[in-house]
């Protein structure tokens, strides 16, 4: 990639009430420079929920639109076809979600905004749990995380659902991964996001959080780049569910992610290599798929 | 023009000459008649609007509500299944002050599979801050649907028209539709008071804490109050223009009235006849129909009752544990009036059993020789154990 200036405008303000080093607020703070001033957000309940402000204050300078928990596909479905019957295409409508609304409880209204091919971006900012509630297991936990609903020796067996593939069985207009430690890549894809105007888009950002990994809040970043280094969460693209391009190739083990993180502390050895396991298997499939 | 038409296609023309923008639906029988017709007419470019086939109940709503914060005139549908999937929706229209008109048709909730009449499913969203109004026939559907939008945006409140399921929504009946001239007169073009502006970024729906959480409900109670004064301005404009109106309660022979029977829906009807039958043979009865649900219009209902001596009062639902939902409503009207007559609360004609004259009879005749009324809703027709 060629290295590029990363436009100036900012459309976050300086406040907002996100825990220190929340990598949900560096993935929006990028993905608003790409978008600019024309975006109106749809927002249901997730950490941004609150981030956003309390009545009457706002961190952002684009309109939000907060909905229900399950309902953000569907919300800006609505009113993307109001802007659309008043005559403005311009303005890009996104849903900004976290996990649990995205591969949980907002899963349905998501593949059925997608098949419909609704015109609109759906950016999903994962910290892997239902962090807003205080930590609990979601769809997207990884594999030999613990949190505050599988803890303990019951930290999650099961591995993360594998959203963008499931989107790209929809035939999405466009789906790819991006990272809050790479932000040239992250505000390209953005971009490219709203160019591919007419169709469904689909952001998957992986968004650390210290509060809820029990790390540092200064490792945010460093631990965002060890996900995509260690091809645990590889950065790709796919068009139109089956044109796939690769964007980062990994070289590093897993354990020097999960050693990093007190979710992981743990984790055996043994434990370890078996998480090594099925991210060499997911990655060799990622592969075939290029 | 008068056109045959079923009572679901009254909602739909009515939703055409109101000049709908947006429409997201789910189909739930018997609701599907009303969403099929205006998915046609959008095919063919009759009404101007976009139709998205939602997923879920649940999504028909969100979609309704982004629709609308999105400024433009939004309409959806549902029934029974369908509106308690959308129960959290519900209170997300109101709260956000959104103009959005639902026709509900009533059915019965499951289980037991029953997609026959039964008002429990909207009167069991009767908390959620939605006007709800009741209908009789098909031309009071057509009129009400149109009449809901200009309500809906007068009040900044949703607005549920409630139709039986079958005994309305399958009947064929002559309607008088009006033309597009006259409807343009009742019903402006929509401008919204608040709409999702990227000129005006604001923060819509955000985190309310104690401090501020409190006057916004109380807003939408303000809201409410003034539906019933708005619903009168309303129903006055229509008749200006079309020459029929309804009002928030109907009496029919009350003045002299010593039992009143009190319904909503196509059991006033039934009700009417055997009023006229009583009156023939000297009886003292009359009716109150009750179509604003939502605001309850307790006042005037407290007005009209008093002068009675006895009110029979037939749901067509239940609240399990109180019984039926408009003999509360009754009761609560009449607890600080000065005279309060006996209430009598029936549940019949649940889950589309019908409610025939005979069974307005044996309610008349139950009350009539009931010196006091029962502790408990009394349950006409039940069939007796075998």
């Amino acid at each position: 990639m060629k290295p590029f200036d990363i436009p100036q405008n900012d459309y976050m303000y300086s406040g907002h009430v996100g825990c220190p080093g929340c990598g949900a607020a560096i993935a929006m703070k990028f993905a608003l420079k790409a978008l600019g001033e024309k975006t109106i957000i749809v927002m249901p309940a997730c950490c941004w929920g609150v981030m956003s402000g309390s009545h009457p204050q706002t961190a952002l300078k684009v309109p939000i639109l907060h909905t229900a928990f399950a309902s953000g596909a569907a919300a800006a479905s609505g009113l993307r076809a109001a802007l659309d019957m008043r005559g403005d295409t311009e303005t890009t409508v996104m849903t900004w979600a976290g996990d649990g609304g995205t591969f949980d409880i907002g899963f349905q209204a998501l593949s059925g905004a997608v098949e419909r091919n609704e015109d609109f971006i759906y950016a999903c900012y994962d910290n892997e749990a239902y962090m807003n509630t205080g930590v609990q297991r979601s769809s997207a936990t990884p594999a030999g995380a613990r949190t505050t609903t599988t803890p303990g020796k019951d930290w999650k067996r099961t591995r993360k659902k594998n959203i963008v593939e499931a989107l790209a069985a929809h035939r999405i207009t466009y789906a790819a991964t991006a990272s809050i430690a790479f932000p040239e890549d992250m505000i390209l894809k953005f971009k490219k996001a709203k160019s591919l105007k007419g169709g469904s888009r689909f952001i998957h950002i992986f968004a650390s959080c210290p509060t809820g990994w029990r790390m540092p809040s200064e490792m945010s970043v460093k631990i965002a780049r060890l996900a995509v280094r260690t091809n645990l969460f590889p950065l790709y693209e796919v068009e139109e569910g089956v044109r796939y391009t690769l964007n980062y190739t990994g070289d590093r083990p897993v354990k020097d992610y999960l050693k990093l993180q007190g979710r992981f502390a743990h984790l055996t050895d043994q434990d370890m290599d078996a998480i090594q396991k099925m991210v060499d298997e997911d990655w060799k499939q990622l592969q075939k798929k290029i | 023009m008068k056109k045959v038409l079923e009572g679901s296609h009254a909602v739909s023309e009515a939703v055409k000459l109101a000049r709908v923008r947006v429409v997201s639906a789910y189909p739930i029988t018997p609701q599907t008649h009303i969403v099929e017709a205006i998915s046609e007419a959008c095919a063919e470019g009759s009404l101007d609007a976009r139709f998205i086939c939602v997923e879920s109940e649940h999504s028909a709503m969100a979609a309704a509500i982004g629709a609308s914060s999105g400024g433009v005139r939004t309409f959806t549908a549902t029934s029974s299944q369908g509106l308690a999937y959308m129960h959290e929706l519900l209170h997300w229209a109101s709260g956000a002050r959104l103009p959005i008109v639902m026709a509900e048709v009533n059915r019965a909730l499951a289980p037991g599979w029953n997609i026959w009449m039964d008002q429990t499913d909207s009167l069991a969203q009767r908390d959620t801050g939605w006007i709800q109004l009741y209908c009789e026939d098909g031309q009071e559907v057509l009129d009400t649907t149109l009449m809901a939008f200009r309500l809906a945006e007068e009040v900044n409140l949703p607005v549920m028209v409630v139709l039986d399921a079958f005994f309305l929504s399958h009947t064929w009946e002559p309607v008088d539709v009006p033309d597009r001239e006259s409807a343009d007169r009742f019903l402006p073009a929509f401008f919204p008071r608040v709409v999702v502006d990227t000129a005006n970024p604001c923060n819509m729906g955000q985190m309310s804490p104690p401090g501020v959480y409190m006057e916004m409900r109380h807003s939408v109670q303000m809201a409410m109050q003034m539906a019933g004064e708005c619903l009168n301005e309303t129903e006055d404009a229509f008749y200006r223009v079309f020459n029929r109106k309804y009002g928030r309660i109907e009496q029919h022979l009350c003045e002299d009235a010593e039992i009143v029977l009190v319904a909503a829906g196509t059991a006033v009807g039934v009700c009417r006849e055997v009023v006229s039958g009583l009156r023939e043979e000297g009886e003292k009865v009359g009716l109150l129909k009750i179509r604003l649900f939502r605001p309850f219009p307790s006042k005037i209902v407290s007005e009209v009752l008093k002068r009675a001596r006895k009110v029979a009062v037939i749901d067509r639902n239940c609240s399990f544990g109180v019984g039926g939902i408009f003999a509360q409503e009754i009761k609560a009207a009449l607890f600080n009036s000065d005279h309060r007559p006996g209430v009598y609360s029936y549940i019949a004609g649940l889950g589309g059993r019908d409610i025939t004259p005979d069974t307005v009879r044996e309610i008349y005749r139950i009350t009539r020789n009931t010196e006091k009324p029962e502790p408990e809703s009394v349950w006409i027709g039940l069939r007796p154990d075998e």
